[in-house]
């Protein structure tokens, strides 16, 4: 299982980056390497050059801008697992993290690698959408924005032109006092989610004032539960509540394989949702 | 070596433990694994060393139009790329001796000639300067083939492998008693349909294969070798023409075996011929997709069995059909996982007739064999499954169900009308009863039922299961260790067994040192290679502490005897009154007298001594230990699981191996073998399967599919080694101890999640899966 | 463009200067190249961690890293753990423990334990178990490797104080 030949660049910044992605044949960006190193070794990535981010300035850190959690592309899972900010203010994006892979790809894997990879059961993919995060893209044309809720295109594949790169991503903070919870059901600890959930709740004078409910797992991209949202606004939460809101999971459309048919994601969805909202509620302050 | 040396009965090894046996000392082999030092396959290198890749068929059946190399040869650093044709002087692969017959023309080729027959199956080979450029190159290979219709169902009927041949190339059949009687006048038959999935033993480290022809000595060498050399070693003489001392296997270290790695593959054969005609070392390391379809699979058994009780629930007769999905070829085992599934399938119980037909059937899947506890953890599933349907449909107690067919104690050794891999079945010794209550005591069982109500009460989905277990070990015919101490007081002992990883040299050096008085830690053991001793089977069976350990204790004892018959020459002191410790003769009261070392006694026995005229100089033993009969180590497995209702996850909370092993040289390396057991029978029960599609493409093919159980998967695990019935058939009266961890794990966790569930009998096939438990449990919980 | 570029890296505290094909991954570059054959290969597709090493102190899997990424980098094998006079006090635990038997998953698990401990130097059992997670093993069901652990915390808790 060695990788077919390809020709290898080390640019150093983004507009070499760029340049590169505009003017080689057939490229593949390389962040983190945890999904691209086995897809190259098993030869079922096979591209003609190499272009590795690892070198390039400026992508990686973690800071707070204009009342969002800014994190570029090239920062490391376990960096951003253990970044104080993120356990204060985003700690649905850590408990996440608990779920990606293991202790030593989450030091090498990055969030937008992960993020760009578009896997349908990767758990930073579905919990940028609960939290409605933004890319930063950037191109030959410029800089642009990109919701996540736009970016993914279709399986595997993100709305990003040839010559675009994903440089940061914005994750607006939720106010304090929020409750969150990301769960999974996968086969074994640490592997890929067969479905997974994320819930964040805000409940002021004992009524939910804000809700985002997410499942991983079930379509190409994630899926926002909108209706379920709708309905728990203004409810008050109470055990049916929750479970009215999970029980919408039994009306999805979700992928089916031999392993995890169709209904049997939806009975994960229905039982992981009621599991992230109970535990959200919980943890979130003004349940009163 | 001494021709026909008469059999001379050796003294037992005392019960206890002793200096060395029964301790669990440290291992001998563990300060290279440490430090990184090993010498496993894929870190043997020799100069001008060529690589070698497979070509690997990509439809599970089809005729082979043609096979195109051109464009392969023309790859850089590519030196030659082989199709059947290059090969067509090697015959088809033998498989070891076996009663059954008819089975020859299934063997397979070492390159697939008209037909390919398996997803995976090596088509061609290139050879190249480096193993990045060998898989560029092989990708270059086209072969053209025409599909042909698959057969992936063994219960269905049989199709053509060959014109004039169907894919049922054997039917093992075996009978006793009056089995018509018996269901004539039951008080009630249970009727079960039960399946275990395909799944193997999968060590971590992937097959490798490293030929090297030494034209100096005009000796072909294999090196990356394990398990079963001897035999090995006289099979690739005879299919390459070369006479066997001609060819040498070598055996470093062994990334565990589990019974799928050292049986003769194609890729063996390939690498000895072409280092032979390339005149340059070959190469070969598998890659874990390689792994994953080419070599031996194990499991997959469909069952259709029928028990007759009385109205006590004592077994009256069991008749059994069964389906065993073998691949698409005959391997080195033949149809030996078929006939020990048939022979062990009454396990501990008292059973007046029986009948089983096992169906050896061929399929277009990855060839089948031997894998840890081989046809023992299928039967163990089956035979337990009827246990508790017996309890379910009497009303009975699973527990008191299986009290009522225990052969006792008193009856032991009991014969069964059966044989299974050319021996009779006698179930040496063994207190199966006994060793129930101290399981039953140690897991606190009755507390737990308790305990369970208790869970469930408060809406918790938990249960308990048990499986009891007879394993098989010690399969001889005879293996031999040779003893030597050198001028310095060095203890060298060579032995015709082979590692998979377990401790091997450990254990012989704790017998060794007992026998002789040294210290187990300078006793240095070689195995696994045919270059240093004749004669050899292997490591297989769990036979190596029966059958070579017995060897070297004789052996040990009989350079004993001779170094303190010289002793007491020099000593002046009556042979009787001395004892060796720690290399020195001394005498044995303790009391100051003269001493004298195993050193200086070697050193008086060199072939310039003239004390040795006329006799063979050296102080040093070969001796053999024969056995017509197995051993029977035999056990419990204790499970307690609760499954989420939610997901149907099943998770293991609390497991308790108990295991008679008749004697624990190395208790802590007996652990090992329980608890790495059951780990592995943790995978076949819950979460390891080779599934495929319907054209045959393998769907488990990376370590994203085939889920091997992390340290998250494991539960809390208890181990209780017992002694209480040393094995009468040998001088330690030892039983194996590779296999028991793993026997019974697929039936008690079956019978767990069946607890669980509040629904006997719901858990018919293994692995259990997540969709499946949430289906049986009804919905939405 | 080049097939291969010459990269200048420390192992084990040796400085190495060498070239290698671009394409050949970590694992293959340490154990071909510069003979280090204690980092093995189990997968190459990054789930069973026996390829795992130490670089820049943090433990990663050494067949999803290209050698050439590791350029400037300071690399600990297996075979960097111990001295040549005393092994590690993980490498002296797991022969005490009994946490190895065919020896093959064991240079993973004894480079993820050693940055694992320096990170968590007091862990529970339960701390070890997560941190060995990704790490397969075939043999010997884990537990004898979690006791193997806590003894060596232990130790170089002792040996610190």
């Amino acid at each position: 299982m060695k990788a077919a030949p390809f020709a290898y660049h080390d640019p150093r910044n983004v507009e070499e980056v760029l340049h590169l992605l505009a003017t080689l044949e057939n490229p593949r960006l390389l962040a983190g390497g945890q999904s691209l190193m086995p897809m190259l070794n098993m030869r079922v990535a096979f591209p003609d050059h190499v272009i590795d981010l690892n070198r390039v300035e400026g992508l990686d850190g973690v800071t707070e801008r204009d009342g969002a959690l800014r994190i570029g592309a090239m920062t490391r899972q376990r960096d951003v697992e253990e970044h104080p900010l993120v356990r204060a203010r985003l700690p649905v994006m850590a408990e996440a993290l608990s779920f990606v892979g293991h202790w030593q790809t989450r030091n090498r894997g990055t969030v937008g690698g992960s993020l760009c990879n578009l896997d349908p059961s990767a758990e930073l993919v579905a919990v940028a959408a609960a939290l409605d995060a933004v890319l930063e893209v950037r191109g030959p044309a410029g800089a642009r924005d990109l919701s996540i809720h736009a970016f993914p295109e279709g399986f595997m594949t993100p709305a990003l032109a040839p010559e675009e790169m994903v440089t940061a991503i914005r994750f607006p903070f939720w106010p304090a006092g929020h409750g969150h919870c990301f769960t999974e059901f996968a086969r074994r600890h640490g592997d890929y989610a067969i479905v997974s959930a994320a819930a964040l709740l805000m409940v002021e004078g004992g009524r939910v004032t804000r809700a985002s409910l997410t499942l991983g797992g079930v379509a190409a991209g994630p899926m926002r539960l909108r209706e379920a949202e709708a309905a728990l606004l203004g409810a008050v939460p109470s055990e049916e509540v929750l479970r009215g809101a999970a029980a919408r999971c039994q009306e999805i459309e979700a992928m089916s394989d031999p392993q995890a048919p169709a209904w049997y994601r939806r009975r994960l969805a229905t039982t992981l949702v009621r599991r992230a909202l109970e535990t959200a509620l919980a943890r979130a302050g003004g349940a009163a | 070596m001494d021709g026909l040396i008469p059999v001379e009965e050796r003294p037992a090894l005392a019960a206890g433990p002793g200096d060395f046996v029964g301790r669990s000392v440290t291992r001998i082999e563990d300060a290279p694994l440490v430090r990184g030092e090993g010498l496993f396959a894929a870190d043997v290198n020799f100069t001008r060393q060529l690589h070698m890749r497979v070509v690997r068929a990509e439809f599970a059946h089809a005729r082979i139009l043609s096979v195109s190399t051109e464009a392969a040869r023309a790859m850089p650093g590519v030196v030659a790329v082989w199709t059947a044709e290059d090969v067509a002087d090697i015959p088809l692969i033998p498989f070891r001796a076996t009663k059954v017959r008819g089975l020859e023309p299934y063997c397979q080729p070492v390159l697939a000639r008209d037909r390919m027959r398996y997803v995976g199956e090596p088509v061609a080979v290139v050879f190249a300067d480096d193993a990045y450029r060998a898989e560029d190159a092989a990708e270059m290979v086209v072969v053209e083939a025409e599909e042909l219709a698959v057969l992936l169902d063994a219960t269905a009927a049989p199709g053509e492998f060959a014109p004039g041949l169907h894919t049922e190339p054997t039917i093992v059949r075996k009978e006793y008693g009056e089995v018509e009687a018996a269901f004539r006048s039951a008080h009630a038959v249970v009727e079960l349909e039960l399946s275990v999935g395909r799944h193997s033993g999968v060590p971590l480290e992937t097959r490798g294969a490293i030929a090297r022809y030494d034209a100096a000595r005009d000796v072909l060498e294999l090196h990356g070798t394990a398990k079963k050399q001897h035999w090995n070693r006289d099979e690739i003489a005879r299919l390459l023409g070369r006479p066997p001392q001609g060819v040498h296997l070598f055996e470093g270290h062994v990334g565990g075996g589990f019974g799928v790695r050292g049986e003769l593959y194609p890729e063996d054969l390939l690498v000895c011929a072409a280092a032979l005609r390339l005149r340059r070392p070959v190469k070969w390391i598998e890659d874990r997709r390689e792994h994953l379809v080419a070599t031996n699979h194990s499991r997959e058994q469909h069952h259709r069995i029928r028990a007759a009780v009385d109205a006590d629930g004592r077994l009256l007769g069991i008749d059994d059909v069964f389906f065993h999905d073998q691949g698409a070829y005959v391997r080195t085992h033949g149809a030996r996982v078929v006939d020990l599934a048939a022979g062990m399938l009454p396990g501990p119980y008292r059973l007046p007739a029986f009948r089983v037909a096992g169906h050896f059937r061929l399929t277009n899947k990855t060839p089948s064999a031997t894998y840890r506890a081989p046809g023992r953890f299928e039967t163990t599933f089956v035979r337990e499954r009827v246990m508790d349907a017996i309890a379910a449909r009497l009303g009975l107690d699973r527990i008191e169900v299986r009290r009522r067919n225990l052969v006792t104690a008193a009856e032991m050794p009991h014969a069964r009308p059966l044989d299974t891999l050319g021996v009779d079945v006698v179930l040496d010794s063994g207190d199966y009863g006994g060793l129930l209550d101290k399981a039953l005591s140690r897991f606190g069982w009755d507390a737990l039922q308790g305990e369970l109500a208790a869970r469930r009460a408060s809406g918790e989905c938990v249960g308990a299961g048990l499986a009891f277990f007879v394993e098989k070990s010690g399969l001889g015919p005879s293996d031999g260790v040779r003893v030597a101490v050198d001028a310095t007081g060095a203890v060298e002992l060579v032995s015709g067994a082979a590692s998979v990883g377990q401790g091997v040299e450990t254990v012989l050096a704790q017998i060794c040192a007992e026998a002789l008085g040294v210290d187990y830690a300078r006793v240095r053991v070689v195995r696994g290679r045919t270059d240093r001793i004749e004669f050899g089977n292997g490591a297989h069976a769990s036979r190596v502490t029966v059958m070579s350990g017995s060897a070297t204790w004789k052996a040990a004892l009989a350079v004993r005897e001779m170094a303190l018959d010289c002793a007491a020459r020099l000593l002046q002191l009556p042979s009787s009154g001395l004892t060796i410790r720690d290399g020195v003769v001394m005498r044995e009261d303790g009391l100051a007298g003269p001493t004298v070392t195993l050193a200086e006694i070697a050193r008086g026995m060199g072939p310039n001594s003239r004390a040795m005229h006329g006799h063979t100089p050296g102080l040093t033993a070969e001796r053999w230990f024969w056995s017509d009969h197995m051993a029977y180590p035999y056990g419990i497995h204790l499970a307690l699981v609760r499954i989420d209702r939610g997901t149907g996850r099943v998770v293991a909370e609390r497991y308790l191996v108990a295991n008679d092993v008749g004697r624990a040289i190395n208790p802590m390396l007996v652990e090992g073998q329980i608890v790495g057991g059951l780990a592995q029978g943790l995978g076949g029960a819950l979460y390891e399967e080779f599934r495929y599609d319907p054209s045959g493409q393998p769907l488990s093919t990376t370590f994203a599919d085939y889920l091997i159980p992390t340290i998250a998967e494991m539960p809390v695990v208890d181990v209780l080694i017992a002694e209480d019935a040393p094995s009468p058939l040998n001088p330690l009266g030892v039983k194996g101890a590779g296999e028991g961890g793993t026997n019974g794990a697929g039936a008690a966790i079956a019978a767990a999640v069946d607890d669980a569930l509040r629904r006997p009998g719901a858990i018919t096939a293994l692995p259990v899966v997540p969709a499946t438990v949430h289906r049986l449990l009804g919905g939405l919980a | 463009m080049s097939d291969s570029r010459r990269i200048a890296l420390a192992v084990n505290g040796v400085q190495h200067e060498a070239e290698t094909p671009v394409r050949e991954h970590l694992a293959d570059f340490l154990r071909g190249t510069l003979g280090l054959t204690g980092t093995h290969l189990g997968c190459e597709h990054g789930v069973c961690g026996a390829c795992t090493v130490l670089v820049d102190g943090r433990a990663v899997r050494a067949c999803l890293m290209l050698a050439v990424q590791a350029d400037g980098c300071a690399v600990t094998t297996i075979e960097g753990l111990g001295t040549d006079e005393a092994l590690h006090p993980l490498q002296a635990a797991f022969c005490a423990h009994h946490g190895l038997q065919c020896g093959f998953c064991t240079p993973g698990m004894l480079t993820t334990l050693a940055e694992f401990l320096q990170v968590h130097p007091d862990p529970t059992e339960e701390d070890v178990r997560v941190a060995i997670s990704g790490n397969l093993c075939r043999c010997t069901g884990y537990d004898s490797i979690v006791a193997a652990t806590m003894e060596a915390a232990r130790a170089m808790r002792g040996a610190g104080a």
